[in-house]
Formats: structure tokens, C-alpha cells, sequence
């Protein structure tokens, strides 16, 4: 009866206005109340929309495009061109994310690049699991190679912010491999900022063709020193050395090349 | 003063309302695109008053170039202005306000804090379909309060635009805050970007506007001050879990111009006063994205109303004010001199200023910004005691054992039984709760572990410096409460979010993860519990009906629309839902509603229905 009256209360003012009918007119609108709302005209009724979980930009599709790395790597007699780019399409819990990385030299029409296709869905707060294709080509002036593979992979951010990225591939060869990335932001002022970076690779089996030995193929470390003319935009400056390590080098040796490279790297990070 | 001669007195502090003589030349440029209180020489015709029989008032939301402090820039303004006009309500009239749409996008209205039926609540989904360009739609209803309000747009982004305003209701009866003249203080913050961008921002990039990170240069500082091992300990702590000591606000000052009455620090709004008057200022945070602490530098002020709603009044030196909270304060200022007022936005990234002064043009020092606080463990809901630090006890306690066993639900929201015992006790407790074993999944970041009550606690930042600042358990409702009831049922919700994906949720769900609304009863009397399981403070907003806030005054507990929920703090209201319908429940920070930090509260008689 209670709320019966609160919705009296509510009843149009034209029948306040007369305040000598205004009890009479409660009285018979709490006998007529139930009546109306019975027969569906309920007073006033204005229907408001159905519930709905759709009414917020909260499940959105965004479109991110990095280029963590564009840069010139200054190793006499070689000075490739080193890009390292990713990104996503997609929402919260479903993404498409694209990575492809490559150098090619500048002094010779020598290169070797991979492109990844994968799909990518968050199992923590902080990772990303990513499963898809990946493509890698390598070619010099006298020939090209190139092989494909299945890829399961973690990306995400490790406690201590370690930005991480690990991936196990499987070749269409059957060929089985690893490879790791992590990178740390260190800030020296709000837009100076340091970046070490590791990244590593680990094969199974020896494949010759890309001059992959078994075990540990290589290590390599960076340090970038980079300002963020805008969060978008950032120029840097930093070294980098490159390591083939156990067959890997030996496997470079054989064929001439340098187990180990040193340069200064100069480039700029942006993303949109 | 016996009751006619208060009356009188308001009589004519309303007629020399905002009677500012100003500097109109120097402003002239701006008038388009400032609301007339936001000038001196202030006329009545300023002030938008219902008229006719109907008591209709007339609105017309549309683009408008708009002038911060020198920077032109595009806003939705209403009626022309950011922010929109003050609207002037009685209290027991029946209003009808037209509110027509120029935009070439949908837009609409809602009245903040305002008790109505929900289908003129104004949320665009919920309560109608919002208001199609080039229409108009007539929100009619009782006005059956009276206070400090404010309204502002609730589609998308057209907030952080300019889409707000103020909204003073006037009492029925005598006011019993007394007052010689009176000045709404709409705080806000406009960013020259499009705010879809500063959305897109956000989610791209974590700390996207945080230009006050901790670097080496402060690690070294630290170290020196509080030794090597201290400092290193408290930063790798911090890195362990992923969270930075500086998230203080998502979107800061690097963006933001933040403003007073529509105007930036440099444009200086004043207000005057004539010396030994009684000023009521009543303050409004109608920004999308900024908590501010607001000061008047060599002037006590005393609060008098909070969210509308009349309280004790405290005299404070300082006072945070969250995002859509509103709260009264009344100054006497007895000299003749000019006062600055000024609010310093949480993160110390900058401010909205403005002048009270016995005449226009004056200005007196601006204070400079404060250092920017750091968020401590106890933010991230670690127990102080059990980690032997700043040398707070840990109580042994009996009190943890049976009592605290009731109260750690955790997540059980559907647990509706509830024991009498436990309803007898007060919502919360003075010993941190622990979390519960649901951890919301990975749309929470972190979860507070300990929770505590903090009502007693000024916020992040604030506090230290011998100001009197005040705190939530200060606030004391004038009026008693009607409902007496203790409540039948609790409602616990957390507050969660993962700042590194920009999602932002209750119990780790965002809206669109959820099925139906949370389900009110009508007439039933509830608790609910709001859990803040992240590392940041959250404006949570109930529409439709109000919360009293349990602080310990009994029927005395303040009533709020908007509840400032501080970094693990479990903080608990009185809730019975009067009116039916769907009513939105969200996180008054525009991009954390946006994201999903939003639910529907359904109010439904015994029989299910709505209407």
C-alpha cells in the first residue's frame, strides 16, 4: 500500500491544483490505480528501452600500429637497415596482431626478414597468449629462402615491467625453435627515457639454408637513449651487439660472415 | 533571527545574486562563449528561471567556439555558453525543461543528484533514447528537493566538451544556511584535443599523460633521503606488481587546462564580496576526468551542504572535492582585501583559479603547486601492520575472528541472507577487511587484499601540512534520515580495473560482460558495499536515489549521490530505493564509464515491475 501511495503522489498536478479535491481525487485514483495499470495505461507510462549491455564504447575495435624500431645500425662495411614493427586490430579480449621484423644492408642486396599473422587473447591481467602463422624470408643477390611456421607465443609485461615477447615456432619442415625479447623503460627525465633490450633465439635442429645451428643461436643487447618529442614520436640513439653463439657461429664462419657485430644504432620509435 | 527575517535576507541576496561589477571591457571578446555568471556585473536575467503557468525552461544544446584563456577551440555549449547557464529550481514546483538538440550527433541531459522518475533521469539507454538531432525533448517532473546540483550531458564524450552546468535548487521553506550572496563555482577541466583521441590515447599507451613519473634523479633523492635500501625496496615493490607510485590521474594538466566557471587560471574569475558579508560558495566538480583540492588561502571556510544535501557544519581550511560531488562552503572574509581561490587538481599537475575580491580586477598570490604525492602499500591494500612499517600497530585482535568472519563475503554479492547480528553492526570497521578468494579475473589489475575504512583519512596528498581538511567522516546530515530501518540485505561491489589495458569494470567485469542489471527492490532497505580493489580514487555515482553514507552518525549519515571511494577503501551506504525504473551506476570518471565501469540498477516492486 505503501508504494501504492508513492505513486499517487505522482499523479499529474492538474489534480493538485484544486485543493479541496485533492484527498477525494487520492482516494479514488489508489481504487483506480490498480485498474489502469491492470489494463496496461498505467499513468504516464513513457517506456523506457529494454536493458541492454551495448550502450558504452566499452567493447570497441582499435587499431594500434607500432614501429618500436626504425633504425640505421653503423657496422662498417655492412650499415643495415634494422625495422622491427607490430600491432593489433581488435578488442579487449580478441585481437588479430601483426609483427614483422627484418634488416636489410645497405651495402649489398643482402636481407632477411619474418612476418607474423596471429590471433591474440589476454589469460592474465598482463600477458597475452598468441597462436598463428609465421613467414621468414632471407635472401642475397644469388638466392632466396624462405619457410614458414605454426607459432605459440606469450607476450605481456613481467613484474619488475619487463616488457616480454616469447615464442616457440614449429617450421614446415617440422624444425622447432625459440625465440625471446625483453625490454625495460628507464626513465632519466619524463621524456628521456633509457631502454635496455635483450633478445635471444634457441633451435633444435640445424637448418643449414638459414644458417641455423642447434642450441643457443644468438644473443644480442641493446641500449637506447630516446626522446619522446611526443609519446608518438620518439628519435634515439643507442648501441647494440650482436652474438652468434655455439653452431649458429660456426655455421657464419664457414660462410665468412661475423660472429659478432658491434654498432651504434641511430632511429626513431613511433606508434600510432 | 527569527524565520521572516531570514527570508528576507535571502530575498535580497538573490537579487544581488552574483552582483559582480566587472572588468566587461577586457572580457568583452568572450562573452559568447562565457555563461553570465562567470562575469562580474551580473543581471538577473542571467540566471534561468522557470516561467508561466508550466514553469517551463527552455535549452538548446549546440556547438559553440569557445575562448580558454586566449585558445580558441570548438565546446557544446548550452544556450551558448560552457558552462551552461545556472538553472534556478523551487523546491514542491512541477518544472517543465525543453531541451533541444543542435548537435549533429545524439546528445542529452542528465540531472545529477536529482530525485525524479527515471524515464526523465536523462541516460540515453537506460531511462529514453536520447535526443535525436534537431529534436526536443521535455523533461517534466516534481522538484522535491533542494540544493547544489548540476547537469551535464550522458552520451559519449560531449562531456569533457563543455556539455555541463550548474543547478540550484531553492528550499521550500527557510534555507537554514544564512548567507548575504552566493556564487556557483563550477570546477572543470578542457583539453584542446579531441577527447576521442585522449580515449584512444589511454588505451593505447599506459600513464599516456603521467609526465610525473618517478626517474632516477627522484630514486636518487629518495635514496639519500630514506637510504639506498628503502628507496630501492619501495621501487621494486612497486615494479613487482606493476604499478607505478604516480598513477594519480589518468588524464592530468599535460592536457588539461583545468577551469573555473568556464574560465582558465589565466583568465581569473572573480567574485566579490562586501567586507563582513556572509559568501556561499557552492562548489561543483563537473569535470570528466580531475579531482580537485580546493583552498582559499587566509580563509576559513565552513561547509554547510554536501551533494545538495545540508549538513553540521565544519569549518576546514581545505576540502577535496571528487568528480560530480558538489559541497557548500560559506566564507567570511573581514578585511578588504582579494582572496585566491584555488583548486589544485589531485595530481598536482595543475589548477583552476580564481579571485574573491572586494572589487573586480584584483587578484591576490596564487599558491604554487604542491608536490605530487605517491601512492603508498596501504593503496594497494597491504596491511601496514603485517609489514612493520610507519609504525602502525597490528592490533591483536578478537575482533578479526568471528565478527570480521561475517563480514568477509568477499564476492558473495548473492548472499541475501544475512544474519541479525551482523546487520546490527555498523558496515564497517576500523580493521582492515580482507579480500575475498575471487579475484575478479584479469580485467582487475590487483586486488586490495586489506581493505580499509580511510573515512577518517583527507585522501593522497593531503593532510600533512597542519591545514584542516576535511574528511568524510565529518560530513553529519543536518536532518535526521527517514528511513530507520537497519538494512535487510548488503550489496557488496568492487571497483576494478587494469590500468596497463585501460579497462575498467566492477568485480572484473565491464558493462558489456554483464547480462542484466543489479536488481533493487522498491521500498527495501540495502547495503551496499563498495570495495575500491584498485590503486586509485573513483567518483562512484548511484542515480535515482540516495546513499547515506555510513560514518558513524546513525540517522544522522550524510546523503550523497556521489561516493569519493579511495584506494582500498571498503566503504559501505544505506540505500532504499524509493522510485522504480533503471537507474545507471557508474564510476563518474568519463573514460572509466566509457570503458565499462558502469552497471544498471534496477528498482522493481514486489511483482517485478518497472513503470
Amino acid at each position: 500500500m505503501k508504494s501504492l501511495n508513492e505513486i499517487v503522489k505522482r499523479i499529474p498536478n492538474i489534480f493538485s491544483y484544486n485543493i479541496l479535491l485533492n484527498i477525494n481525487f487520492r482516494k479514488i485514483a489508489l481504487i483506480l490505480l490498480p485498474l489502469l495499470i491492470f489494463t496496461g495505461n498505467s499513468v504516464k507510462a513513457q517506456k523506457a528501452p529494454e536493458f541492454s549491455n551495448k550502450i558504452l564504447p566499452d567493447n570497441k575495435t582499435y587499431f594500434y600500429f607500432a614501429a618500436d624500431r626504425l633504425e640505421y645500425y653503423s657496422i662498417v662495411g655492412l650499415n643495415p637497415i634494422v625495422g622491427d614493427v607490430q600491432g593489433y586490430i581488435g578488442k579487449d579480449y580478441n585481437k588479430f596482431w601483426f609483427k614483422a621484423e627484418g634488416e636489410a644492408l645497405t651495402s649489398e642486396k643482402e636481407g632477411e626478414m619474418e612476418f607474423q599473422g596471429l590471433y591474440s587473447r589476454p589469460i592474465t591481467s598482463y600477458f597475452d597468449v598468441q597462436v598463428g602463422l609465421r613467414y621468414d624470408v632471407a635472401y642475397n643477390s644469388i638466392t632466396s629462402n624462405s619457410r614458414g611456421f605454426a607459432v605459440l607465443g606469450l607476450q605481456g609485461l613481467a613484474p619488475y615491467l619487463f616488457e616480454v615477447d616469447g615464442s616457440i615456432a614449429v617450421s614446415e619442415d617440422g624444425d622447432l625453435s625459440g625465440s625471446f625479447e625483453g625490454e625495460l623503460d628507464l626513465l632519466v627525465t619524463q621524456r628521456l627515457v633509457i631502454q635496455p633490450r635483450l633478445s635471444t633465439s634457441v633451435a633444435v635442429q640445424r637448418v643449414e639454408k638459414f644458417g641455423v645451428g642447434s642450441g643457443l643461436n644468438n644473443i644480442q643487447l641493446g641500449l637506447r637513449l630516446r626522446y619522446e618529442i611526443k609519446r608518438q614520436f620518439a628519435p634515439y640513439v643507442g648501441i647494440s651487439w650482436n652474438r652468434k653463439l655455439s653452431e649458429t657461429a660456426d655455421l657464419a664462419k664457414l660462410s665468412g660472415a661475423d660472429i659478432s657485430v658491434f654498432g651504434v644504432v641511430a632511429g626513431v620509435k613511433l606508434w600510432y | 533571527m527569527n524565520k521572516e527575517e531570514k527570508a528576507t535576507t535571502n530575498k535580497i541576496s538573490r537579487k544581488t545574486f552574483f552582483r559582480y561589477t566587472a572588468t566587461i571591457g577586457a572580457v568583452a571578446g568572450l562573452s559568447t562563449i562565457l555563461p553570465a555568471y562567470a562575469f562580474s556585473s551580473f543581471k538577473e536575467r542571467d540566471v534561468l528561471e522557470p516561467t508561466g503557468a508550466e514553469n517551463i525552461l527552455d535549452l538548446i544544446i549546440s556547438e559553440i567556439p569557445i575562448n580558454i584563456d586566449g585558445k580558441k577551440s570548438t565546446a557544446i555549449g548550452i544556450n551558448g555558453t560552457v558552462p551552461g547557464p545556472l538553472i534556478r529550481l523551487k523546491e514542491g514546483e512541477d518544472v517543465l525543461l525543453r531541451v533541444k538538440n543542435e548537435l549533429d550527433e545524439d546528445s542529452s541531459i542528465h540531472w545529477h543528484g536529482i530525485i525524479l522518475p527515471f524515464q526523465m533521469d536523462g541516460v540515453p539507454g537506460i531511462s529514453f533514447d536520447g535526443i535525436k538531432p534537431g529534436e526536443t525533448f521535455e523533461y517534466k517532473f516534481p522538484v522535491t528537493q533542494n540544493g547544489t546540483y548540476w547537469y551535464h550531458s550522458h552520451s559519449k564524450l560531449q562531456e569533457q566538451l563543455g556539455h555541463y552546468g550548474p543547478l540550484i535548487i531553492e528550499p521550500k521553506d527557510t534555507d537554514p544556511v544564512e548567507f548575504d550572496r552566493e556564487y556557483p563555482i563550477l570546477l572543470s577541466d578542457w583539453t584542446f584535443e579531441s577527447p576521442y583521441d585522449v580515449m584512444k590515447n589511454l588505451k593505447k599507451m599506459d600513464g599516456y599523460y603521467n609526465f610525473q613519473k618517478r626517474t632516477f634523479g627522484e630514486f636518487f633523492k629518495d635514496a639519500s633521503e630514506d637510504g639506498f635500501v628503502s628507496a630501492f625496496k619501495n621501487y621494486t615493490s612497486f615494479g613487482r606488481m606493476r604499478m607505478s607510485a604516480t598513477d594519480l590521474a589518468d588524464v592530468t594538466g599535460a592536457t588539461y587546462t583545468y577551469l573555473m566557471n568556464g574560465r582558465g587560471p589565466e583568465s581569473n574569475w572573480n567574485a566579490l564580496f562586501k567586507k563582513g558579508e556572509k559568501v556561499r560558495l557552492r562548489f561543483i566538480n563537473g569535470s570528466a576526468g580531475s579531482i580537485f583540492d580546493v583552498r582559499i588561502p587566509g580563509l576559513k571556510m565552513t561547509v554547510v551542504q554536501a551533494d545538495g544535501q545540508n549538513i553540521d557544519p565544519v569549518s576546514i581550511e581545505e576540502f577535496r572535492i571528487g568528480i560530480a560531488e558538489t559541497y557548500d562552503v560559506i566564507v567570511e572574509p573581514k578585511e578588504e582585501k582579494a582572496f585566491t581561490i584555488f583548486a589544485e587538481s589531485l595530481d598536482r599537475s595543475g589548477f583552476a583559479r580564481g579571485t574573491l575580491a572586494p572589487s573586480e580586477g584584483m587578484a591576490a598570490a596564487v599558491p604554487i603547486l604542491r608536490p605530487r604525492p605517491k601512492r603508498t602499500m596501504k593503496d594497494m591494500g597491504m596491511n601496514m601492520g603485517d609489514m612493520k612499517m610507519d609504525g602502525m600497530e597490528k592490533k591483536e585482535d578478537s575482533m578479526k575472528g568471528d565478527k570480521m568472519e561475517g563480514m568477509n563475503h568477499g564476492d558473495d554479492h548473492k548472499k541475501e541472507e544475512m544474519n541479525h547480528d551482523m546487520m546490527s553492526m555498523s558496515g564497517m570497521s576500523s580493521e582492515p577487511v580482507k579480500h575475498g578468494p575471487d579475484r575478479h579475473g584479469l580485467g582487475a589489475a590487483a586486488i586490495a587484499d586489506n581493505q580499509f575504512n580511510r573515512l577518517n583519512e583527507p585522501g593522497i596528498g593531503l593532510g600533512n601540512d597542519g591545514r584542516k581538511v576535511l574528511v568524510y567522516n565529518d560530513l553529519k546530515s543536518l536532518e535526521p534520515n527517514i528511513d530507520k530501518r537497519k538494512p535487510e540485505r548488503e550489496v557488496e561491489l568492487h571497483l576494478t580495473g587494469n590500468m596497463e589495458r585501460y579497462m575498467w569494470s566492477f568485480d572484473g567485469k565491464e558493462f558489456n560482460e554483464v547480462d542484466g542489471p543489479i536488481e533493487f527492490t522498491q521500498n527495501e532497505r540495502l547495503r551496499l558495499i563498495l570495495v575500491n580493489d584498485t590503486m586509485m580514487e573513483h567518483p562512484i555515482h548511484l542515480h535515482g536515489m540516495w546513499m547515506e553514507l555510513e560514518n558513524e552518525n546513525g540517522i544522522y549519515n550524510p546523503r550523497k549521490h556521489t561516493l569519493l571511494v579511495q584506494p582500498a577503501q571498503r566503504i559501505s551506504a544505506l540505500i532504499t530505493p524509493r522510485d522504480k525504473g533503471r537507474w545507471a551506476f557508474h564510476c563518474h570518471i568519463l573514460y572509466h564509464m566509457e570503458m565499462g565501469m558502469f552497471r544498471v540498477v534496477q528498482v522493481s516492486d514486489k511483482n517485478g515491475g518497472i513503470y
